[in-house]
């Protein structure tokens, strides 16, 4: 087990694709380390770099003490698990387990010891004996998985592994990913676009845009304190509200006349953007104490909690979250009010946070 | 629930209607398709069916006038006289077909190996101005032959491959690899690179992944190619009348093509030759024909 370190790793292809532009990373060692972002934004890049699947054009990877710049992706003695899974289809469970140990070349009884072991831990017992065709994708990811576990490398590498999965089952092998994870305390490096996933997942998060790391935090201060406004945007579901507002009398004003209290330390001479999650938000009967008049434009419905889209204002499509018990119809006057503490506040030039 | 109001509101006759409708419809259709299919296989069989029955055919047969369609004697002497000289020992003809074994053969082998591994690679890498690269690639099949027929002999006059196999497989390739490039990408991009990479993170240098992951992969792709290629090579009449002159040395169809002038043509053996000629290739293209299906449709058209 190792720590990975990444130092100022660029990534420019020979067509003049710049696909990671600078990204610095320190993971520790036994950490589930996160890298999100949208397509295109460097994380697979990054995660194939580290691989020595793609060379970097410049900075450096060093896993544990080793510099691994030029050591080809065998002598790594890394792990990586793919979104297609790549189990070799002309291979039964048993042998695309065995594959990586006998290309090792580890004695037979320690091959069968090992894919015991790693059939135990992913319940593989009933599968060992198919070829890929015949299992499932659940099933597929998971001897994937198992394939990475017999190496008993330093570091997994997960690249979207549960992409291709469907929304019940991928919400189960994450469960199992992180279980297996904290059995094993190996370092692994997960890449994904789901910030779902990633929230549930990691110990901390790195959130990527335009090959440049926008943020990396646990997922409660990149849920708390999104560091711009690319992480406030993508982070949680739905999204942070992002309203214009100026400072005015010691309060933060928005077009509409919504109040919020400012955070402290807030400049005064700068276009600013309040973000405010749906849940620091409340809709009230119209006219109660501290709302601002506003117009229910749609509910969204989810079981456990409504999520009213409203506008007030000028400001459009504002998302509160409410439960069940407040309803009100589709184009109802509504008020609308801030509940919560201070929210993170923008600058809308820099994009960055501000206070 | 539903289900079963349904069934009660649609009475006995509707339902009757429509199905009716739609056979006769569907009759109407498969008939009309049936009597122009026949025709269009009349048209483009006939022609076959003739060199077939002509190869059979006593000489006198051949002429006879009314033509004999049922009613001739069967011989095989044309096809003897296709493989045995008239004075006994091989005649030129076997060895025209030699020849054409050899030249489609090697040519399609030596674009097949220098094709698939250059498409692997434009699939797999990131490579500067691909699409033009490409592009220049494919241009090269733009034109015809018979354009750059006279250049090459000169070209070939120059180096001394005039009247060699060698210059014929050589052209052959030249002509083969654009295409087995262009068909054998759309294969490669359609087996996903993660075998690859992770055939690389279990200790496979990238050729070996690619040897022993991703071609067993591409076997289909590569017969379906390669029949392609083969058949190019096969049938190729121009370049082989102007680049090649003796007998040792010419294929099989400027060899043919050569039995037709002088005073007589001994039709009967121009066309047992024919046939000779296109064995071969009907036999292949049915062996693969599965392959052959899923390279249209899948290599050449996608992407």
């Amino acid at each position: 087990m190792a720590g990975i370190e990444v130092t100022a790793l660029h990534k420019r292809y020979p067509d003049g694709t710049v696909a990671v532009e600078h990204v610095d990373l320190s993971i520790g060692d036994g950490e589930l380390f996160v890298m999100l972002g949208p397509s295109g934004c460097g994380k697979t890049t990054t995660l194939r770099a580290i691989a020595g699947l793609e060379r970097q054009t410049t900075g450096d990877i060093r896993i544990g003490d080793t510099l691994v710049n030029d050591l080809p992706p065998a002598e790594r003695d890394i792990a990586m698990v793919f979104q297609f899974y790549a189990l070799y289809p002309h291979l039964r469970t048993r042998d695309n387990l065995a594959f990586p140990l006998r290309a090792e070349g580890l004695p037979k009884p320690e091959v069968e010891d090992r894919v015991a072991e790693a059939a135990r831990l992913m319940r593989l017992g009933p599968l060992l004996d198919r070829r890929p065709n015949r299992l499932s994708g659940g099933e597929q990811q998971r001897v994937a998985l198992a394939r990475a576990l017999v190496r008993r490398p330093r570091a997994f590498l997960m690249d979207e592994p549960l992409t291709n999965l469907d929304a019940e089952l991928r919400a189960d092998m994450r469960t199992e990913i992180k279980h297996l994870q904290g059995e094993l305390g190996t370092t692994m490096v997960y890449v994904t676009h789901d910030q779902v996933e990633a929230m549930s997942l990691g110990h901390r998060i790195a959130i990527l845009n335009k090959g440049r790391v926008e943020q990396i935090g646990t997922p409660l201060e990149v849920y708390d304190r999104p560091a711009s406004l690319f992480c406030a945007a993508f982070i949680g579901s739905p999204p942070m509200n992002l309203i214009e507002v100026e400072v005015a009398d010691g309060k933060l004003r928005s077009k509409g006349g919504l109040v919020l209290t400012p955070p402290p330390g807030l400049p005064r001479d700068r276009s600013l953007v309040a973000g405010v999650r749906p849940e620091a938000l409340e809709v009230t009967e119209p006219g109660a104490e501290g709302s601002v008049p506003a117009r229910v434009v749609s509910a969204e419905w989810l079981g456990d909690e409504i999520i009213y889209v409203v506008d007030y204002g000028g400001q459009r499509d504002v998302r509160v979250r409410m439960p069940l018990t407040v309803r009100f119809a589709t184009d109802a006057p509504v008020g609308l009010r801030h509940t919560g503490g201070p929210p993170v506040v923008y600058d809308v030039n820099t994009e960055e946070l501000v206070a | 629930m539903a289900v079963s109001v349904d069934e009660a509101v649609s009475t006995g006759p509707v339902r009757d209607r429509t199905p009716a409708a739609r056979r006769f419809g569907g009759r109407g259709r498969s008939v009309l398709e049936i009597a122009l299919l026949t025709v269009l296989a009349v048209v483009m069989l006939f022609p076959v069916l003739w060199m077939i029955e002509t190869s059979i055919k006593e000489n006198r047969d051949v002429y006879a006038i009314p033509a004999k369609f049922f009613d001739f004697t069967v011989t095989l002497d044309h096809f003897k006289d296709v493989f045995v000289a008239s004075g006994g020992g091989r005649s030129t003809l076997s060895v025209a077909f030699l020849n054409s074994v050899v030249v489609a053969g090697v040519s399609t082998v030596l674009a097949t190996v220098l094709g698939v591994p250059a498409a692997w690679a434009y699939s797999r890498f990131s490579v500067k101005a691909k699409k033009d690269q490409l592009f220049f690639i494919l241009s090269t099949r733009f034109m015809p032959p018979v354009v750059v027929v006279i250049p090459i002999f000169l070209m070939y006059r120059q180096v001394g491959l005039i009247d060699t196999k060698l210059g014929l497989i050589l052209i052959y390739a030249a002509f083969n690899v654009p295409f087995t490039i262009w068909m054998m990408k759309g294969f490669v991009d359609e087996v996903p690179a993660e075998y690859e990479d992770a055939a690389m993170l279990d200790g496979y240098t990238r050729l070996q992944a690619f040897w022993k992951f991703t071609l067993p992969l591409l076997v289909p792709g590569i017969a379906a190619t390669a029949v392609f290629a083969l058949i190019f090579s096969w049938n190729e009449f121009v370049f082989a009348i102007f680049l090649t002159s003796s007998d040792t040395v010419r294929t099989a169809p400027p060899a043919i093509a050569g039995l037709i002038g002088g005073t007589t043509v001994d039709w009967g053996l121009v066309a047992a030759a024919s046939v000779v000629f296109a064995l071969p290739v009907l036999v292949f293209a049915y062996l693969v024909r599965k392959h052959l299906i899923a390279g249209v449709t899948l290599g050449a058209v996608r992407r």
